[in-house]
């Protein structure tokens, strides 16, 4: 369809664009827990679900949650990589990331998983392996955002 | 009155990482001439237009639908803008076949453009569709969650990497016999365990390249079709299911769909053959073109769709049975793999199915294609659409 031709120029543009997202109530509670040291789910009576974000409403009934419940600090490893090629603004990689169903919660949230050795990438999947426990480690220092924890393997 | 829906022609432009003598707008003109070309037919003979355009933030112009419609002949027509991430031109295709289906037209002209070599931002471009709150915090894109992906699949199969090196392997070998492609060539299962790991276990070759061009097509209805089109391939069959937009949600014994299987793929499958009169996929259908832009996605979607069971496809690979002459000849283009324009890549697959039933593949032309599948996947395993096209008219409960 085309040739390229080495006379042609470009014209350069750089976009900066700022958001200040505000967190509404649901997750604004969420964060509250998480200055706390705790992660709140949200619960549908009707369904027996307990969602992790938290919801509003159960996706399944379309009922209003009606409980909040503190989630327990250890679960299992759902799926897992380690992140080779980084984000700028992001952790410096190599970096582990997994989602982890806290035990009793019916979905699975994801962060970083800290004190693994991934010099070894086989080495360091084998601990992180779908079916692995793992448990939430909070910061000492937490502003009520998502990294304010981190999840280390337990086995 | 439903009408039949015909495909009268298509285009798609060689696919590169940049093209640097046209903008953007001209690489959708060039799809829409070349569309016209291919169909015999004029601009006015085009009723309404579906512009197919996913995230614009690679080519850098926000709603370049509208910045394109003088390109594409569509000034003093109705336009649909249709954005389902990766599953984009899957979706254009379905809504174009929807309006000539309704009757409200005769003919629809399907067309878009990808640009992706103008920003070096393109995985910082992905991040910014994860929920601000809960995810984007994390390096989640395409490629990590493919890579979350991939390694509950091995696991729960008890497959290698190399199983699905194959799959990288057999792609960019077929693709030698495609004219458009944009990887290709002879590579090993060696090469592809070498190349860089990107988010382990995926590595380099698992992974499409970033591609840019266009792509057009035109449906019509019966009359437009006998007026047009010697050998028109039908649309006989188009379905498309969505899931959560929670990847956590999709990993629980609980959940509605399960994020391994690509959960909208199989009752997609199901109620797209129920139309198209498909009972057997693997006898009824010689050809798929399937969505893939990561290996993992390869046999997964064989696997839902019917082709095989569960956890059977790499095997069934290595036996031969997705090679030109197997059991069904999957990806003879080289699939998504090896040329991934993101906005029309779910209308190339389209294109690519459509031209086997119609005769039209060259070199990648499968002997006897009576029914072939095209699949688009987006959002992160969160849409999923196909669309089977057969050399006969079919009616799900009888003829018009």
């Amino acid at each position: 369809m085309s040739t390229p031709t080495e006379s042609l120029e470009v014209v350069s543009c750089e976009v900066r664009l700022h958001y200040n997202y505000a967190v509404g109530q649901v997750a604004g509670r969420f964060m509250q827990g998480l200055r706390e040291g705790k992660i709140l789910a949200t619960r549908c009576s009707k369904s027996g679900l307990t969602y992790l974000p938290p919801r509003a409403y159960c996706e399944r009934t379309f009922e209003r949650c009606d409980s909040w419940v503190e989630a327990p600090g250890e679960g299992v490893i759902e799926a897992s990589t380690i992140v080779v090629r980084g984000f700028e603004g992001k952790r410096k990689p190599p970096v582990a990331i997994a989602f982890v169903r806290l035990d009793g919660i019916d979905s699975a949230i994801a962060n970083y998983v800290d004190g693994l050795d991934l010099s070894d990438y086989e080495a360091a999947m084998k601990r992180l392996a779908p079916g692995k426990r793992a448990r939430v480690v909070f910061k000492a220092h937490r502003e009520g955002r998502i990294t304010d924890f981190s999840f280390e393997c337990m086995e | 009155m439903t009408q039949t829906v015909a495909v009268l022609g298509a285009y798609q432009s060689d696919f590169r990482t940049h093209i640097p003598d046209h903008t953007f707008v001209e690489q959708a003109q060039l799809a829409a001439v070349g569309a016209l070309a291919d169909a015999g037919m004029a601009g006015d003979d085009i009723d309404a237009f579906v512009f197919s355009l996913a995230p614009t933030h690679f080519m850098g112009v926000a709603d370049a639908d509208r910045w394109a419609i003088d390109h594409i002949f569509a000034a003093g027509k109705p336009i649909f803008r249709v954005h389902t991430g990766g599953a984009t031109g899957g979706s254009a295709v379905q809504a174009g076949y929807t309006l000539v289906r309704s009757g409200m037209f005769r003919s629809v002209m399907i067309v878009g453009a990808e640009r992706i070599a103008e920003t070096p931002d393109a995985q910082e471009v992905l991040n910014l569709i994860f929920d601000v709150f809960y995810e984007r915090d994390m390096p989640l894109s395409t490629n990590t969650t493919v890579g979350l992906w991939t390694t509950r699949y091995l696991h729960r199969f008890g497959q290698t990497q190399e199983d699905l090196a194959r799959i990288a392997v057999r792609a960019r070998r077929n693709a030698m016999k495609n004219p458009h492609a944009h990887l290709k060539g002879e590579i090993t299962v060696a090469d592809v365990m070498a190349s860089k790991v990107i988010a382990y276990p995926l590595k380099l070759f698992d992974i499409c390249p970033r591609s840019s061009g266009s792509a057009a097509m035109i449906l019509g209805n019966m009359e437009m079709a006998k007026r047009y089109c010697s050998r028109p391939a039908f649309i006989n069959g188009a379905a498309g299911v969505t899931d959560t937009y929670w990847i956590g949600d999709r990993l629980s014994p609980t959940s509605k769909f399960e994020f391994v299987d690509l959960g909208p793929a199989a009752p997609a499958a199901r109620a797209c053959y129920a139309r198209a009169g498909i009972s057997d996929p693997t006898r009824q259908i010689q050809v798929a073109e399937l969505y893939d832009p990561y290996t993992v996605m390869y046999p997964v979607q064989l696997e839902q769709m019917g082709f095989c069971a569960p956890g059977t496809a790499l095997r069934l690979d290595k036996e031969g049975f997705w090679d030109m002459d197997g059991a069904v000849a999957v990806n003879p283009s080289g699939g998504t793999l090896c040329t991934n324009p993101i906005a029309v890549s779910g209308l190339v697959r389209a294109i690519d199915a459509a031209n086997q039933v119609m005769g039209r593949a060259g070199a990648m032309q499968v002997a006897g294609v009576r029914n072939a599948v095209s699949t688009a996947v987006g959002g992160i395993a969160q849409f999923f659409n196909c669309t089977v096209f057969g050399a006969e008219p079919y009616w799900a409960g009888g003829h018009a």
